[in-house]
């Protein structure tokens, strides 16, 4: 057995209750390591022959769990949450930080597989290798914050029930979805620790469609034996000698984002992207530092980086909203976006938010996209039920959110995400609305916009990458930089890449070794390991279905919005050129092993060993 | 990190904790060669999160948990002030965790034995880190005659304080 693993995995079927364990075998291992990859294959394996017809939030969906190799040993453990996605119809990995991933590998598990779908709701718990399904009537319904607490009151209970003589047991870790979940919102996140979230594909869409509110785990063990624990222990100080030189990514972390990306990249959504510029020094990081950050160091297992920040506002009209920083993404997919400049209303925003299990980028983006359609006077105040959209507006902003986690009225239709709704506002109003959907197949664009050419975002990271608008997965040339294929090692590792910021690459696979004891080097995982892992995730995101399907000539693109000038700024003027845009998608292509429709060749498939895949994409046709 | 004169006691300013549990890390490295936050003999409880505060042993003036002990495991170190556990005479009867105030001691996951702080025998590998880092929630401090029992607190009675000082007057309702 290759180290690192704990070796084995939970597979779970919650129509019949079933619970028993799987292993893979070595070589799926090597190949796939774990977290993003080995979801992909597992997800092929059991899933591909008829993907076009499963729904994404039925019954035949799986929902995984995966921890990698690397977890809890790579400073910053993560958990990696996948299954097809109800938004692109694809794979996506979802990574969220927390110590969920390193109970479940203390418990002698890598991951968990979860099929069919639960009659009543259920939370799993499990204490070591004891796994059992529990009744979850009473948390079902409940927001984010009373669920962690029941759950760790009843939990820890259990355990000092069941071994009264261990003495004071520690809270297990939890993963859990919120309201939305439960309703089957395609903008549902997976959520730990009250603020953390696996938000791209919308798994806790999956998770509520199964009626699994949570996964509580407890693991007595140490981590899994390592090949050589003399050098983890030294690289782990490398990693860590890195992070502390890096002072003001440590005091900030991405929370300095919502005026530095406004400002001084011209990159930041604000009203729907209308605009990209602003010089909002009210929202300075300062601001929240000042005023509202309780703890200027918080992070999770492992992490020399703790980037994020407790903020709570204790004065005033949202008194009692709890968060973390909010990170940039928050910050201005909450804020800016919907055009609020207050820090206060900012932290209320995405305090709901987590309360109700809601992703702040994708549900900020599906909510500026309303209120863009309100300020055009295409939605109509009787078309929000009365409730006047307007830009700033939090409370308005507020009711919108609780509409679509509940699914009531207006909320029903922007609960299916910015593309569906797009579709469907458009067919009502006999309109194309897509020009307002700033989106990529199906996903929302993360808060790094492309025009001003200043931020990391490259004219085709979010049209050509196989996690689509996912702003920390870019597709980009050349192949081995740091683009979307150097993201599906951390994804699959799974470890925080903000811990890896200007550590050498080779660290990572000197990591690898060190826990695995496999060699890897940089040019096998991007022109063999990673590809094979992408061309998986490619197909499978063409096949779609059963809803919506893409085709790359017209869907492997930016939203229409980025190739509109930008009105402000000290980049007025700039947008993206479709010409540029196409030229570097086939340059891409080309460089991946796609033909000139987007489409993996006969000749990288069978290079990479994976003749079945080839047979698949006889399912795709483009006229 | 300068070395202060023996005895010694573990400062603790629980509100600044990150929760980056980097001290049972290297706590758990330390002592049995491996990542074990379980067995770890100082552990980060976040019982609200947010709220998260590593619980150690607090070396009581009294040593109550000493005084229990019916088969003499436990002792007191002379140079550093720690409790020291002689594992093959501890019978893990878990009755030095019913006299510690804070229930501070826990049970080794895998043996049958106590987990207790040992002070790393003067050099406490959790502070290293935690200073390392810069969060400096742990220090190394001369011990005098202070009330040290008062930092052996039961991790609820720890986090509704901590809820109070971060969450103000809502922070109660979480636990």
């Amino acid at each position: 057995m290759i180290r690192g693993y704990a070796g084995k995995f939970l597979d779970i079927d919650l129509s019949t209750q079933a619970i028993k364990e799987t292993k893979f075998s070595d070589e799926i291992l090597q190949d796939y390591i774990g977290g993003r990859g080995l979801a992909t294959k597992i997800l092929w394996d059991r899933l591909g022959a008829r993907w076009e017809t499963v729904d994404p939030i039925g019954p035949e969906n799986l929902l995984l769990l995966l921890t990698g190799p690397l977890t809890g040993f790579y400073p910053g453990a993560r958990t990696c949450v996948s299954g097809k996605s109800p938004q692109s119809n694809g794979v996506v990995g979802s990574t969220l930080s927390g110590e969920f991933g390193v109970e479940l590998r203390c418990a002698g598990y890598d991951g968990i597989i979860v099929a069919g779908e639960s009659e009543k709701p259920v939370y799993l718990f499990l204490k070591d290798s004891d796994v059992e399904l529990r009744s979850a009537n009473d948390v079902w319904g409940k927001d984010g914050k009373q669920t962690v607490s029941a759950l760790t009151k009843e939990c820890r209970g259990l355990l000092k029930a069941r071994y009264p003589k261990y003495g004071e047991w520690k809270e297990p870790a939890m993963l859990y979805v919120g309201p939305a979940g439960e309703n089957k919102v395609r903008t549902a996140i997976v959520c730990s620790k009250w603020a953390h979230a696996a938000g791209y594909g919308g798994y806790g869409a999956v998770m509520g469609s199964k009626k699994l509110k949570a996964v509580v785990a407890k693991g007595t063990g140490p981590l899994p034996e390592v090949a050589d624990i003399k050098k983890v222990k030294k690289l782990i100080e490398t990693v860590c000698d890195n992070v502390y030189d890096g002072e003001l990514w440590r005091r900030w972390g991405t929370g300095g984002g919502g005026y530095h990306f406004g400002n001084k990249t011209s990159s930041e959504p604000i009203r729907n992207w209308q605009e990209e510029w602003h010089d909002e020094k009210g929202y300075g990081v300062d601001k929240f530092e000042n005023r509202l950050w309780m703890k200027p160091y918080w992070g999770d297992f492992g992490c020399p980086t703790t980037c994020l920040k407790l903020a709570v506002v204790k004065n005033g009209k949202f008194k009692g909203a709890i968060t973390d920083n909010p990170d940039y993404e928050m910050q201005a997919y909450l804020g800016p976006n919907l055009g609020i400049f207050t820090p206060e209303e900012n932290v209320f925003l995405a305090s709901l938010l987590d309360d109700l299990g809601l992703c702040g980028i994708q549900t900020g983006n599906v909510m500026g996209f309303a209120a863009e359609l309100f300020q055009e006077k295409i939605l109509t105040k009787k078309d929000l039920e009365g409730l006047e959209l307007k830009w700033g507006d939090a409370e308005a902003f507020a009711t919108l959110a609780e509409r679509i986690a509940y699914r009531e009225n207006i909320g029903d239709t922007l609960a299916e995400g910015t593309y569906r709704a797009a579709l469907k506002i458009g067919k009502q109003k006999k309109m194309d609305l897509l020009p307002y959907a700033v989106q990529s197949k199906g996903i929302s664009i993360g808060a790094h916009g492309i025009r001003s050419g200043q931020d990391f975002p490259e004219i085709i990271s979010y049209a050509c990458s196989v996690q689509c608008g996912d702003h920390t997965s870019m597709a980009s040339l050349p192949l081995d930089g740091g683009g979307e294929i150097s993201t599906i090692f951390n994804d699959s590792g799974v470890f925080c890449m903000f811990n890896s910021f200007g550590v050498p690459r080779r660290i990572r696979f000197d990591f690898y070794k060190a826990v695995t004891g496999l060699d890897l080097t940089q040019k096998e995982w991007c022109f063999t390991k990673a590809l094979r892992i992408l061309q998986l995730q490619r197909t499978m995101l063409l096949l779609g279905g059963p809803d919506l399907k893409w085709n790359p000539k017209t869907d492997d693109d930016n939203p229409p919005r980025f190739y509109e000038p930008l009105p402000t700024g000290p980049y007025k003027g700039k947008a993206a050129d479709k010409v540029e845009v196409e030229e570097y998608k086939h340059r891409y292509y080309k460089a991946v092993g796609w033909d000139k429709n987007g489409i993996p060749t006969a000749k990288i498939l069978r290079k990479l060993g994976l003749r079945d895949v080839e047979e698949a994409l006889d399912r795709i046709s483009y006229d | 990190m300068p070395t202060k004169k023996e005895p010694i006691w573990i400062a603790r300013d629980l509100a600044k904790c990150s929760g980056c549990r980097k001290c049972e890390i290297a706590c758990s490295l330390s002592h049995e060669n491996r990542i074990w936050p379980d067995a770890s003999r100082i552990r980060v409880f976040m019982l609200v999160p947010g709220l998260e505060f590593p619980h150690l042993c607090a070396q009581c003036e009294d040593y109550p948990c000493v005084a229990s002990c019916p088969t003499k495991a436990l002792s007191i170190s002379d140079k550093t002030g720690a409790v020291l556990v002689d594992n093959e005479a501890c019978i893990a009867c878990g009755q030095c965790i019913d006299a510690c105030p804070g229930s501070v001691p826990h049970m080794h996951p895998r043996e049958k034995r106590i987990v207790i702080c040992d002070l790393c025998n003067g050099n406490p590998q959790c502070v290293k880190v935690c200073q390392q880092g810069s969060w400096n929630v742990l220090r190394v401090v001369e011990r005098g005659d202070e009330p040290y029992r008062l930092y052996s607190r039961k991790p609820e009675e720890i986090t509704k304080d901590l809820a109070v000082k971060i969450y103000g007057e809502a922070g109660g309702e979480y636990l």
